[in-house]
């Protein structure tokens, strides 16, 4: 797929993210709209999936371990063909397939049961040195947040994963330098990232986390790395590419008026060229 | 009286299922010498992982390779298997039913020595309040290791509860053990004791006094406290006059609890022995932390004593 392909589609699942967020409902905006275009890379250009087949035994695995940005995947698993687009509609309904934090039980596509944050990569790890345990040549991708990595499991994880040279793991870190209730240097600063990665042995990339150019550069050249788990810090915009909600922390699980709803669908749809 | 370890029996089952099984792994969080999963490691290096001092971690990383298919033991101290793992154990592997067996060893009030922090009194209620566990606990190593195969049969999450020291044989060689049955161990008309674990064995020792006295007292071992089934629980209570639960956990729930659950509104008088809210602490021994939690086989004998005179 062309990189203007991938744009597009970063910016309809955008717009779908919107639409399930819809008015009135609190939905975690933020944290989606940072992750359209690594997302759009892995289910649209990177991953080996089936949406016919969800449980190929040779597919790429992914894991959201930052699970609170469940309307991204869900964006992209509806895009993909894992179900039928109408079901958007319906998130966080009674009876929903489509929980509040990802549901494997319930949510076609879903690999593994996230929203605890901290747990994720742990569980990508398993399922990585599972994969390897069956010769498989299988991938796993994982993402997590910058406010996520407080979590002290995570770096259990981090020693784990080069302890167990899983140099079949890439994890993306969603850099958007805010939290539920404020900057992550201010609330509780995660920092210096490329020098606690590489100390833990990982191989680290620092990228333009809204540039499907980087985005893709770097995977490419995490596969040339052997031996260690990979990690991309991605720069990303909390809410990018809605004008009023980029950077603004109200915006992490906001509900959007009427009003910003119709404007946040119109800056889309124009860009999109779909209705 | 013929004595099994349960750690033992545990681990020479998990090497042995090793065996059958390919896709068997096992996680171990640096106790592995206590825990007996030494022996599968030996055997199979490749399908085991040392995940360090890190419960949690461990517990994930299980959850992440049953999702690759894999039936995945993870092992520690019952205290830090089910308390320090809770959550993980919750999100990740309950809510979707994963294929993860969590082996709490040397649970109870087991660990003597190393007093309060190492020994659970709660660990069985912890995991009983978790939609979709099994909560197993054998009574002696024989049970042990049918339970063991047992779990493997069954696709799904378990909690296994394991006694550190020496117990007497009690469950039949011959018997089928099925995940959700009570087991008669001794029969009787007069009254019943639904115990499990090590008070199971302390439980038919008061039985046998009681008889020679002319008590006749049935002993039930209640080792799956979730699945359990209630109507086979009713009807050991036919006939009797009276009712005494003896676990080695918190009377807060536990095995009480679930007894007295099931048996609500029947009217039959029950003495909950256990351990009373409190945490437990440091001894030199076993048997004297058991004496001083009233873990005995005079409470129960005494706790039937009163039944009887109503």
């Amino acid at each position: 797929m062309t990189i203007s392909e991938l744009e597009k589609i970063a910016r309809k699942l955008r717009l779908n993210v919107i639409r399930m967020i819809g008015v009135g409902q609190k939905g975690h905006l933020g944290g989606s709209c940072s992750l359209s275009e690594i997302v759009s890379v892995l289910y649209f250009h990177r991953m080996k999936h089936d949406p016919e087949n969800p449980d190929w035994p040779e597919r790429d695995r992914f894991i959201l371990s930052k699970g609170h940005a469940a309307l991204i995947q869900y964006a992209a698993l509806a895009e993909a063909g894992y179900f039928p687009l109408e079901e958007i509609l319906r998130v966080k309904q009674l009876g929903a397939i489509l929980q509040g934090h990802p549901d494997m039980k319930t949510t076609p596509g879903v690999e593994g049961n996230t929203g605890s944050l901290g747990q994720g990569l742990s569980m990508a790890c398993g399922m990585a040195a599972g994969l390897r345990l069956d010769k498989k040549s299988s991938k796993v991708y994982c993402i997590i947040g910058d406010g996520e990595i407080a979590e002290g499991q995570i770096w259990e994880a981090a020693m784990t994963a080069s302890f167990y040279k899983l140099d079949n793991l890439i994890v993306f870190l969603d850099k958007n330098r805010l939290q539920a209730t404020g900057a992550v240097a201010d609330r509780y600063d995660t920092n210096p990232l490329v020098e606690k990665w590489r100390s833990f042995g990982w191989h680290v990339a620092d990228i333009d986390g809204h540039d499907i150019k980087e985005i893709t550069g770097s995977l490419e050249e995490c596969d040339m790395i052997s031996g260690k788990p990979k990690i991309v810090l991605a720069r990303t915009i909390k809410g990018k590419g809605i004008s009023f909600a980029e950077n603004v922390v109200a915006f992490h699980n906001g509900e959007l008026t009427q009003e910003q709803f119709d404007m946040a669908c119109r800056e889309f749809t124009k860009k999109t060229e779909i209705s | 009286m013929k004595t099994h370890n349960q750690r033992q029996v545990y681990g020479e089952t998990l090497l042995e299922l090793g065996k059958e099984y390919r896709n068997i792994v096992v996680l171990e969080a640096d106790l592995g010498k206590s825990t007996m999963t030494t022996l599968f490691e030996q055997e199979f290096p490749e399908r085991f992982f040392e995940m360090g001092i890190g419960e949690a971690n461990m517990t994930s990383f299980a959850a992440g390779l049953s999702l690759t298919g894999k039936i995945a033991f993870t092992n520690s101290f019952a205290v830090f298997a089910a308390g320090r793992s809770f959550d993980q154990i919750r999100q990740a592997i309950s809510i979707p039913k994963l294929n993860v067996k969590i082996v709490g060893s040397s649970a109870g009030l087991s660990d003597f020595g190393d007093g309060a922090t190492h020994q659970s009194v709660e660990d069985i209620a912890i995991m009983r309040a978790i939609p979709n566990m099994t909560v197993l606990a054998p009574a002696d190593g024989i049970e042990t290791g049918k339970m063991v195969r047992k779990m493997v049969e069954y696709d799904g999450p378990v909690y296994l509860r394991l006694n550190r020291h020496d117990l007497p044989d009690l469950f039949p060689e011959d018997e089928e053990y099925v995940i959700g049955k009570s087991y008669l161990i001794k029969d009787g008309s007069d009254f019943v004791v639904f115990a499990n674990g090590i008070m199971v064995s302390r439980a038919l020792q008061a039985a046998e006094i009681l008889e020679k006295e002319g008590v006749s007292v049935r002993v039930v071992n209640v080792s799956s406290l979730k699945p359990i089934d209630e109507e086979q629980i009713k009807e050991f209570t036919t006939i009797v006059k009276g009712i005494v639960t003896a676990e080695e956990h918190s009377l807060i729930g536990g095995l009480a609890s679930t007894i007295s659950y099931i048996l609500r509104g029947n009217g039959i008088p029950l003495i909950p022995v256990g351990i009373e809210d409190r945490f437990g602490q440091s001894a030199h021994n076993y048997d004297e932390l058991l004496e001083e939690y009233g873990l005995t086989v005079e409470k129960i004998y005494n706790s039937i004593m009163k039944l009887s005179q109503g």
